[in-house]
């Protein structure tokens, strides 16, 4: 064979059109002058022309279809000869006569096609002849195409059920035979052509047997829409026979094909009914085939059918569609052994698939199958291959998207061993979803068991990997992440408080696991929801004595307490202590005062240990201070003894302003207006004027040092003070000491070096409003402050 | 031209009617001169009668020795131009010596002629029959006239007809295994068999099936064989794999054929053979040739 540039098939190309032309030309004349012999003559040299070796699929089929046409008018004259009384039988005799075969064959398809239009042979018998008479033709692009031309003029002439070709002696079992053994031959002749030509065109060769493959495909195609081709005889005959041709060519692309074509030509039920010999046939193919593709599409052809009603679902049940495909995806992952993972997995994430669709209600299968994905998986170790991890992430995926609900997916006790084979990276995005679709779907995760397996799964995301990754980790992805776990870890509810209390000891000890930089996200979230489960119980039992009830607010406050004990390994003193305090709220709450003390001595020990930062000591003195004047259930000498400490914390702050405002806060802890016992006029008098003191001493260190006295801003909140407390009807808080403080203030602002204050001012002069306001309204408030003269 | 050529001619007009002339089978025969002519078809064992018609020119009278009618069997060998050898000769007088004015009619009968071989024209040898009517004179020299007829004999069917099958092949190279379906066909039959191939380590081009025509004339060492291609069937287009088998159907009709002629009077025989011809891309031929009998089936129809 001569191998030429695109450029010489071309010019080969237009000469075989001229030559074909040229000959067309000479044969329609012949026909207009009704020459049946000048005819064959020009017809047969015509066709010569489809001889060439030299033209790839491409061009001999542009050269083909023009032969194509002119064939349809000698044919169109055939008919006419014989209606003229020109035996057909002669006809069919005559066109043999040709010297060379490729044009005698395409005469003899021709006259063919007529001689089973006249019926005066059975149509069996033609295409019997036909058939066979084609296998003259070895070469095959030139086989191939002239037994699709046979394709062709005989499709609309088989004598299928309900055709006018079936009779007697023609049954539809006589069409099948014919397509069969069409397709057959075509199909060895395509296989063939990969070995013919040198090896260094190989590829192109095979890019050349892949543009042809449809008409291999088309006798398939044919074949399904043969009216006759029932069930039981697709069952007995057609597929049997197909695969035999399939499995025996022994040609990756060949086979891969047709397997496609099978099942995307054929009816979707019967498939389903032929499952186990269409599955057989997959391991027989070379383990070079891409079976998993194949089997994945089946697959999918089957979900769609499944999804398409629920009345074809019994089908599915009947032929145990699942057992079936289980078995031939084993059978096929071992006769393929190099076959690479990400297609073990492909073909397992295929069938997930196809099972949650037409087995929904069988967790069982869905478990079986990761349990053999798990197997196939094992000893490989972790999965290096991008393609493959991503086909795991779709297989456990799969789950979720059908069922919404990740309590299915817990259920499964397989999943965490499929994700055990992920590496980290792919583990925390996998956990990432998990997480994503409970928030999504707002699922409630209401059993210790479920939440245990749930952060088995999770674990990707609150847990360091064993390995430690080196990468830098992106710092605000980390907190993404940390955040949704926070979020999930809110999810967890239970009604029941006895396994609440199990979901919050499982959270525990995983988080417990997290490692430093995770715990300050994962422990806030663990507190307040045992926290919550406490104000639950103090709520719904008082009558429910705590002997027979293992669940008590002191339990979980012991948990609690190991909880954010865990936080001290880590400097985050700040965040212990606030949750210490809320804690301590809860136990005040619960009237466990033993407990609340503890908690704040905690906070305290806290305070003085751990929080060094003067701002943040500011905070968190404030933070003592407003939850401890909330507490109620503290003994006068505990409550002494906390209050005198946060007193002495406000003093001892590094920056006169903080102790000066901490100091008036402070004066709160005394007068608790709900609580008759907490009423100390005497000591809210003694923290202001101390508070006073401080001002003062800040007004003059800030002249001393900078010339100026400083802003009065911290004499108009002590005074809000002293209003707030005077309102509240404390005795100690005098008319004249708010006269005398306002007078103060006064003056202060009008010596000459006092900077404006737009804040402070506008603080006054609403509070001076305030004051008026109330005048205004009378009561026995308004009586009260028409005492003070503004 | 009559008129001119008439000026050397006899003075007389001979001609041949066949008694069913009208309604016997003319056939084209093929003269040395190129031009076909129709003549009429017999058998062997025939009668061939009918009238012999002598007519003078313009009213002269011609003056003989004697009129006689011969049926001449003969065999013409092209290296020995002209000289005919005479197989048959059958001879009937038709007139005593004398003179004839006008136009004279003479009935002849050779009754159950036996008449063995059939006309035929070959490469080197020709086969015919003829009817020589010879008007004898003295002086004149005798006036000759000749009428070809073409002899063909029928056959019956063939008791035994075997097919041939053989397998044949070079070693570790190509095994095949073919079959015709008899070994004697009728000048009408089709061939049918197939090509079974065993084993293919050579790339095959294609193959073609051909009808050969072995003609040997002479005898001893002057023997001289001529072989013609009489046709070339292409049976397979490409190169097949191992298990393939392809069909054979060879129409024999198209081709102008004669039944196997074996040392027809010890001058010469024709032999048909089938050359199965594979060719391989390099264009190295590989053929198996096979004898097959040719026979005449009588007409039917």
């Amino acid at each position: 064979m001569i191998t030429g540039g695109v450029e010489d098939e071309e010019k080969w190309l237009s000469a075989g059109i001229a030559g074909l032309q040229q000959n067309a030309f000479y044969m329609n004349r012949a026909l207009d002058s009704n020459n049946l012999k000048e005819a064959l003559k020009y017809s047969a040299q015509m066709l010569s022309e489809l001889r060439t070796s030299r033209l790839s699929p491409h061009k001999y089929y542009e050269l083909y279809m023009r032969a194509f046409d002119e064939l349809r008018k000698l044919e169109i004259f055939f008919k006419l000869e014989t209606s003229r009384g020109f035996s057909i039988v002669e006809l069919y005799e005559l066109v043999q006569h040709a010297g060379n075969i490729l044009p005698r064959l395409y005469l003899l398809c021709t006259v063919g096609s007529v001689y089973i239009k006249s019926k005066e042979a059975p149509a069996k018998d033609v295409l019997k002849d036909l058939v066979e008479m084609c296998r003259g033709i070895q070469h095959p692009l030139r086989g191939l195409f002239l037994r699709s031309y046979l394709s062709q003029v005989s499709r609309d002439k088989l004598p299928d059920i309900g055709s006018e070709y079936e009779g007697d002696a023609d049954t539809v079992m006589d069409a099948v035979e014919f397509v069969l053994q069409n397709f057959t031959e075509m199909n060895k002749l395509w296989v063939r052509m990969q070995h013919q030509g040198p090896t260094r065109e190989k590829e192109k060769r095979e890019k050349e047997r892949s543009e042809l493959r449809d008409l291999v495909g088309k006798n398939l195609h044919v074949l399904s829409q043969i009216e006759g081709v029932d069930l039981e005889m697709y069952k007995e005959i057609v597929l049997p026979r197909v695969l035999e041709q399939v499995v025996n060519c022994k040609d990756e692309l060949a086979q891969f094909y047709l397997m496609d074509c099978i099942i995307q030509v054929f009816p979707d039920e019967y498939h389903l009914q032929t499952l186990e010999t269409l599955l057989n046939a997959c391991p027989q193919l070379q383990s070079s085939v891409d079976v998993k593709t194949v089997l994945a599409r089946l697959m999918e052809r089957l979900s769609n059918y499944a999804a398409s009603g629920a009345e074809v679902l019994p089908e599915f049940f009947q032929v145990e569609a699942f057992t079936k495909l289980n078995n031939a995806i084993g059978k096929v992952i071992e006769a393929q052994d190099n076959m690479p993972i990400a297609g073990v997995v492909t073909l397992y994430a295929s069938l997930l698939k196809f099972t949650l669709q037409v087995h929904t209600d069988r967790l069982d299968y869905v478990d079986q199958i990761l349990g053999a994905c798990v197997h196939k998986l094992s000893g490989k170790g972790k999965l290096d291959d991008s393609k493959a991890t991503k086909q795991i992430v779709a297989l456990l995926s799969a789950p979720f998207e059908k069922y919404k609900d990740i309590d299915t997916a817990l259920k499964l006790s397989n999943y965490p061993r499929v994700m055990e084979y992920l590496n980290d990276g792919t583990k925390k995005e996998m956990a990432n979803v998990i997480v994503q679709n409970i928030m999504k779907n707002k699922t409630c995760i209401s059993t210790a068991e479920k939440v245990d397996a749930l952060f088995e799964l999770i674990k990707g995301l609150i847990r360091d990997s064993d390995e430690d990754l080196h990468d830098e980790l992106d710092e605000e992805d980390f907190q993404e992440e940390q955040n949704s776990v926070s979020r999930l870890i809110q999810m967890l509810h239970s009604d029941d408080p006895e396994e609440m209390l199990k979901i919050i000891h499982t959270v525990r000890k995983h988080i417990l696991n997290g490692g430093q930089k995770r715990l300050p996200y994962t422990v806030p979230p663990l507190i307040f929801s045992s926290l919550k489960l406490v104000r639950r119980l103090q709520g719904q039992d008082e009558s429910v004595s705590g002997e027979d009830v293992s669940t008590t607010p002191k339990k979980i406050f012991q948990i609690v307490t190991q909880t954010i004990e865990a936080l001290s390994s880590i400097p985050v003193p700040e965040l212990a202590l606030g949750l210490y305090l809320q804690c301590a709220e809860a136990a005040n709450d619960c009237d466990l005062e033993p407990v609340a003390y503890e908690f704040f001595t905690q906070a305290y020990i806290l305070y003085e240990e751990e929080i060094t930062d003067s701002k943040a000591q500011v905070t968190s003195i404030h933070l003592i201070i407003g939850t401890l004047q909330r507490m109620h259930i503290f003994g006068v000498e505990n409550r002494d003894a906390l209050t005198h400490k946060a007193t002495g914390y406000s003093a001892k702050l590094l920056k006169k302003p903080d102790q000066c405002r901490a100091v008036y806060a402070c004066s709160h802890l005394f007068w608790l207006d709900e609580h008759e016992s907490m009423r100390d006029g005497e000591r809210v008098l003694l923290c202001l004027k101390r508070a006073l003191r401080i001002a003062n001493a800040v007004q003059q260190m800030a002249s001393a040092t900078r010339g100026s006295s400083g802003s009065v801003v911290l004499f108009i909140e002590i005074l809000n003070k002293y209003l707030y407390f005077y309102e509240k009807g404390v005795s100690q808080i005098t008319v004249e000491s708010i006269q005398g403080l306002i007078e103060l203030i006064r003056n202060e602002m009008q010596g000459d070096n006092v900077p404006s204050d737009a804040a402070a001012d506008g603080f006054l002069a609403s509070m001076l409003r305030y004051i008026q306001f109330q005048k205004d309204k009378g009561g026995a408030l308004g009586e009260k402050y028409e005492l003070i003269t503004i | 031209m009559n008129y001119i050529i008439g000026a050397f001619k006899p003075a007389c007009h001979i001609s041949v009617t066949f008694s069913d002339g009208k309604s016997r089978k003319q056939v084209p025969l093929k003269k040395e001169n190129g031009q076909t002519v129709m003549v009429p078809l017999f058998q062997s064992q025939e009668n061939i009668s009918g009238k012999i018609s002598v007519e003078p020119v313009s009213g002269k009278k011609v003056e003989h020795n004697g009129i006689k009618v011969e049926l001449l069997g003969q065999i013409e060998m092209y290296f020995d131009r002209g000289n005919f050898y005479d197989f048959t000769s059958l001879v009937r007088e038709l007139d005593v010596p004398g003179e004839i004015y006008e136009r004279k009619t003479f009935p002849f009968e050779f009754s159950t002629v036996e008449m063995p071989y059939e006309t035929y024209s070959g490469v080197n040898v020709r086969l015919r029959y003829v009817l020589k009517v010879t008007i004898s004179r003295g002086y004149a020299g005798s006036i000759v006239e000749y009428q070809d007829f073409v002899v063909q004999n029928y056959s019956p069917p063939p008791q035994i007809n075997n097919s041939i099958k053989m397998e044949v092949g070079i070693e570790d190279c190509l095994h095949i295994e073919f079959e015709y379906n008899k070994s004697k066909y009728h000048l009408k039959d089709v061939i049918i068999g197939k090509i079974y191939f065993l084993l293919v380590r050579i790339k095959i081009k294609n193959m073609d099936l051909e009808i050969r025509r072995r003609e040997s004339t002479g005898s001893g060492p002057n023997t001289h064989v001529e072989t013609e291609t009489l046709a070339k069937f292409e049976l397979m287009d490409g190169a097949p794999v191992r298990g393939e088998s392809i069909p054979i159907r060879l129409f024999l009709s198209p081709y102008e054929l004669t039944p196997t002629y074996r040392n027809i009077n010890n001058k010469f025989s024709v032999k048909y053979y089938l050359n199965l011809v594979l060719v391989d891309e390099e264009d190295r031929r590989y053929f198996k040739q096979q004898e097959i009998t040719m026979y005449r089936l009588g007409d039917t129809s």
